[in-house]
């Protein structure tokens, strides 16, 4: 990745940011902590690495992508959004009555949602099922999930990995989030799930793990996950990241996970964003 | 009905598949650790590669069932009706009901006719929990004729479809130029006198019954609703209006199932007396199935008692 590209996305991940404190802003509700801590994952697939195409969301040779951590949907929907699947505009109408951008993933009014979910632990099992519905037909599709680290509790999730590295799904690609908190604290207090690297390890996959929030890293990341195609072995990529990530007051606290942000705090996130895009701008 | 045929609902799925196999090829099957049991292993010796072992994982089964759906293939998504509608109720609501997924689910192994399993196998929840999910058709054939055709007719529609069939080997009592339609009963025996709406293994006994009362004089009318959701209302209300008292019978707890399916139609339109025979809000326990049925009013004797009381014979 060239500095330049490395700065374009940067400049990006701002805008998603921007939409998801928008978004939970407009709503006076949502999950804007997680979404966060996604919010350069998030840029990245959606602008760099998915092979998708707004003008034809439902194109039956694209790549997938399922949010099994669905409550982040102010972050996946930022990223929808910012890359043409609808308009930017519409993010304050989340979780309004009779918006199509309901509280959690819905493929059937959302444009560029491939999966309903919400639920946890569920999203990553209808994901091993498209990856092997794409081996089935012949298609050369590549799907990706974004599970959290608190959502490893659910029994599913395992199971659902065990289904994938039974048969063979190197074109999946789990994308963990570990941001270290969830509803009721720190994940390793309310239920300890490390270690996740040797777990998955364990169960038949290839393993990375990075820094969810350095661009360079995701790239090699995905890299990797290319070059294990004809592998016969699931990719699961480990990224450590900041839940509330960009907002300072949001940073590492688990308080922040399913709350909106008032008026004040909504201008000073917004500036303190804006404050960031222009750091990025004058950078050489 | 002693010297007529019997099979099994879930041999006749497992045959439908392999015949439907043939002729689709994006049909595709997955199964639980139940292959033999849920007869799917039929299909799995004839097309390897379109069946899909989950192992003992129902939950994830559901899911992945979801996302084969979505990537144009037809999967038809087996274990028993406990695990099915039970243990994976949530994955079945929230990942195929809601986005309304084209997976059928095939359940064998329903209602307290498992037998020896006893109560922790005998699944008489599963018409009620599946009928609360928006979208969803739900259906139980009364025999191997009719169990067949519902498997196709359920891969010739679009949609979430839940399929209940049975362990116990039951009468065949359809001939082969039976047409079967979801949501449309079928009246058996024509009669004024009560209704006797039944599904599933019921519905020879209410055969049966209905025979043994003509002989006191009590003409019957005998309907066969293979389909609880969406529910015949036509035919249902007509049976109120032209029979003016109904039973129903069911091997499910009489809570939730096809009886409160009937009540909820005549009562909003046109109310007269049921009778719902079922499983009286019990669980099951080990044994015959056919003593079971017995044991639990499951059976023409019982359904006899009933009509003759509602009748004043």
């Amino acid at each position: 990745m060239t500095p330049a590209e490395n700065k374009d996305l940067r400049l990006k991940a701002v805008q998603v940011r921007e939409g998801v404190l928008t978004s939970t802003h407009g709503a006076k509700a949502g999950h804007p902590g997680g979404s966060l801590s996604s919010a350069d994952m998030f840029t990245y697939l959606y602008c760099k690495e998915l092979r998708i195409d707004p003008k034809n969301p439902k194109d039956p040779n694209r790549d997938r992508f399922v949010l099994s951590k669905g409550h982040t949907t102010p972050g996946l929907y930022s990223a929808l959004a910012l890359r043409g699947f609808f308009p930017v505009d519409d993010l304050p109408t989340f979780r309004h009555i009779d918006s199509y951008l309901q509280g959690h993933p819905n493929m059937n009014t959302v444009p560029g949602v491939d999966m309903s979910t919400g639920s946890l632990g569920q999203g990553i099992s209808a994901a091993v099922g498209m990856a092997k519905g794409a081996k089935v037909t012949g298609k050369d599709i590549k799907v990706y999930t974004l599970v959290g680290d608190g959502e490893l509790a659910e029994g599913q999730v395992w199971e659902a990995t065990m289904f994938a590295a039974h048969y063979k799904l190197d074109n999946l690609c789990v994308i963990v989030d570990i941001n270290g908190l969830q509803i009721d604290g720190r994940t390793k207090d309310v239920m300890n799930t490390e270690p996740v690297d040797e777990k998955f390890k364990a169960f038949g996959c290839e393993v990375i793990k990075i820094n969810g929030h350095d661009f360079n890293e995701i790239e090699q990341a995905f890299a990797k996950f290319h070059e294990n195609q004809g592998k016969n072995k699931p990719t699961v990529i480990l990224m450590k990241t900041t839940k509330g990530k960009g907002v300072s007051y949001m940073e590492d606290k688990a308080g922040w996970h399913g709350k909106a942000p008032n008026d004040d705090e909504y201008a000073q996130g917004m500036a303190e964003l804006d404050a960031a895009r222009k750091q990025i701008e004058q950078e050489a | 009905m002693a010297d007529i045929k019997k099979v099994a609902t879930r041999d006749s799925y497992g045959n439908a598949l392999k015949e439907l196999g043939a002729e689709k090829e994006n049909l595709v099957v997955l199964d639980a650790d139940l292959a033999g049991a849920t007869k799917t292993g039929v299909f799995q010796k004839a097309f390897p590669d379109r069946h899909f072992d989950c192992g003992i994982a129902e939950c994830n089964m559901i899911g992945v069932a979801a996302g084969l759906s979505t990537m144009g293939l037809v999967p038809f998504a087996s274990t028993f009706a406990m695990f099915a509608a039970g243990r994976a109720f949530e994955q079945v609501r929230n990942t195929i009901g809601y986005p309304h997924l084209n997976v059928k689910i095939g359940a064998t192994h329903g209602g307290i006719s498992v037998g020896e399993d006893g109560a922790s196998h005998q699944c008489c929840e599963d018409f009620a929990l599946m009928r609360t999910i928006p979208g969803m058709t739900v259906m139980c054939p009364a025999d191997d004729i009719e169990a067949r055709a519902m498997v196709r007719a359920a891969y010739e529609m679009t949609g979430p479809v839940y399929m209940r069939f049975g362990r116990a080997a039951t009468p065949v009592f359809h001939d082969d130029n039976f047409k079967f339609t979801i949501g449309k009963g079928e009246v058996l025996r024509d009669g004024n006198d009560i209704a006797i709406i039944a599904n599933g293994i019921m519905t020879p006994e209410a055969i049966d019954a209905g025979n043994a009362l003509a002989e006191i004089g009590i003409q019957a009318r005998i309907i066969n609703m293979a389909t609880i959701k969406p529910l015949d209302q036509d035919l249902v209300l007509k049976a109120a209006k032209e029979c003016g008292k109904i039973i129903t019978v069911e091997e499910h707890n009489i809570i939730g199932g096809l009886g409160e399916a009937v009540c909820g139609v005549i009562s909003e339109n046109y109310p007269v007396p049921v009778k719902r025979i079922g499983v009286n809000d019990v669980f099951g326990h080990s044994g015959p199935a056919g003593e079971l049925l017995k044991q639990f009013g499951l059976s023409a004797d019982n359904i006899i008692k009933n009509a003759r009381a509602m009748c004043g014979k």
